[in-house]
């Protein structure tokens, strides 16, 4: 890319930039997505540049190159990456990890041509994954808010960083002849996207709004990469599956009818009020009579509405008035 | 005569249940479902060149009736189910089911003969509760980790939850369903998903 495009490029960007700030009405309903209307808009940005150049790119080079020589280039890639791994994963003190890194680098450039071919993982080498953002993370510095990078993707202030310095060691980024070096980097950017292609296809299917999916996929995603795979339970954490309120939300009732619950209530009311959702979450008082239960919503009519439905849950309780 | 006996109720109990699946471990399960539907992608010249509705077939027939679709819409939908009719509940499982079905189909039809190994399970005697954990390997990257969250239920083991590379299908879900809810109800929830699920049959 030569400097006159770069700096269009440059102040495109800066309009969009600016633009997403000042339209920044999105709601944020997520803690850890303060920042909500920017990423927002970077995402859009991402996608529309993902899908007028750099998906239609890979999939050409999809499409023309063979398997053997596409693995090839990955491997070239990966082979050079697993130095800045064996790095990362002594600075988080996996030491045999990354003695296996370097292992892995040694065989596959000697033996592997270059790193052309992957032959440690034959050997039984794994290949891991680390980069500087986990270290950070495995050093006990949480993720902080949600960050959509243009160019690069879903990301985190933490991850953000992290990638500062991981570019700052990566070879790739440091090769002095210019044209060699922007080449090696388009090609690197052609060969991983062209390898999510078959993900992100799935992706498209699977999500009902991509943002919040992709964006609470990075969070589930980084969190496993930064404990290798055996995260512990998050408890309270609303992606857990194992949260004892969810399963308490799923299993039966206690009591169903005004007059099952009448007696319930009477002698310990529910402390936890949450209101039907066509009252949109705002907590309701209600008051347990001989005879029936009533509901007030502070929203609604002040009046106080006899309650017709109930349903008790162990924490919980519905009310529906008519 | 005690053998005899044994013997015999053996092959009653066996004969008296639905399918023999209880006696087969969780991850053994997995795994024969996982080679059996490999095997039939590798031979099928028509799967492999993008036949969607063969891939389905292939789905509901070799893969579904392992799955707990109950639980997993329950799980995804999290604490707002119990606002849910069980009409409201129905639906929700039959959109979300819909649309696994064809996400999972889509990743199914994306397999290019990668090595998939499964790792030895970790469980106890009386659990009822078991991760299983496979990886497809794929050259000049980390493998990719596929594990399947099971339970035991009287006719036998059935998945609840896959996650991909850690991430928790039911629970990537949830976050999306609490925003439609809290914006537009249940009922909108169940709109978006069968808009979803229409406006994908359309496509393909």
């Amino acid at each position: 890319m030569n400097k006159s495009a770069l700096r269009l490029l440059g102040a495109v960007f800066f309009a969009f930039v600016l633009g997403a700030v000042s339209g920044c009405a999105t709601t944020s309903n997520n803690p850890r997505d303060p920042l909500e209307g920017f990423n927002r808009a970077m995402f859009s940005f991402n996608d529309a540049l993902d899908g007028a150049i750099i998906k239609p790119v890979a999939q050409g080079y999809q499409s023309v190159l063979p398997p053997l020589i596409r693995a090839g280039v990955s491997n070239f890639f990966s082979n050079v990456d697993d130095i800045w791994e064996a790095v990362n994963n002594a600075l988080q003190g996996k030491i045999d990890e990354a003695l296996q890194d370097v292992m892995r680098f040694a065989v596959n450039t000697v033996m592997g041509l270059g790193g052309v071919l992957d032959i440690a993982s034959d050997m039984g080498l794994q290949k891991h994954n680390e980069d500087f953002g986990q270290t950070l993370g495995k050093w006990g510095i949480g993720s902080g808010p949600y960050l959509v990078l243009p160019f690069v993707g879903p990301s985190s202030l933490r991850d953000g960083g992290g990638l500062l310095v991981d570019w700052r060691y990566d070879p790739f980024f440091h090769v002095s002849n210019i044209p060699v070096r922007n080449t090696l980097l388009a090609l690197r950017t052609i060969d991983t996207r062209a390898d999510l292609l078959g993900a992100t296809d799935v992706l498209e299917q699977a999500a009902l709004d991509k943002y919040t999916f992709v964006r609470d996929a990075f969070f589930q995603y980084r969190r496993s990469q930064i404990y290798d795979g055996n995260a512990p339970r998050e408890p309270g954490a609303s992606l857990d599956v194992d949260d004892a309120d969810l399963k308490a939300a799923v299993t039966e009732p206690r009591a169903q009818t005004v007059a099952e619950v009448l007696p319930i209530m009477a002698q310990a009311p529910v402390a936890a009020m949450v209101v039907p959702s066509e009252s949109a979450g705002v907590p309701a008082v209600y008051t347990v009579f001989a005879d029936g239960i009533a509901l007030k919503t502070p929203n609604a009519a002040p009046e106080v509405a006899p309650v017709v439905s109930v349903v008790l849950f162990a924490d919980d309780v519905i009310l529906q008035t008519r | 005569m005690k053998l005899l006996a044994c013997l015999l109720s053996l092959s009653l109990t066996s004969f008296a249940l639905p399918a023999a699946a209880q006696e087969i471990a969780p991850d053994a399960l997995v795994k024969g479902i996982s080679n059996e539907v490999v095997e039939i992608i590798r031979k099928d010249k028509d799967i492999q060149s993008g036949n969607t509705k063969k891939i389905f077939d292939l789905v509901e027939t070799k893969v579904l009736p392992h799955f707990n679709f109950n639980r997993m819409t329950a799980y995804a939908v999290g604490v707002n189910w119990r606002r849910a009719s069980p009409e409201q509940q129905k639906l929700l499982i039959d959109e979300f089911k819909t649309l696994l079905v064809r996400t999972y189909s889509t990743a199914l039809a994306s397999y290019k003969n990668q090595v998939i190994d499964f790792k030895p399970l970790r469980a106890q005697a009386g659990d009822t509760e078991v991760k299983v954990r496979s990886e497809i390997k794929q050259s000049g990257a980390q493998a990719i980790t596929l594990d399947y969250s099971m339970e035991k239920t009287p006719a036998g083991w059935k998945v609840f939850d896959v996650e991909v590379g850690g991430v928790s299908l039911v629970a990537n879900y949830r976050e999306t369903f609490t925003n439609e809810i809290r914006n537009a109800g249940i009922d909108g929830l169940i709109k978006t998903l069968s808009s979803k699920n229409k406006q994908l049959e359309a496509k393909t």
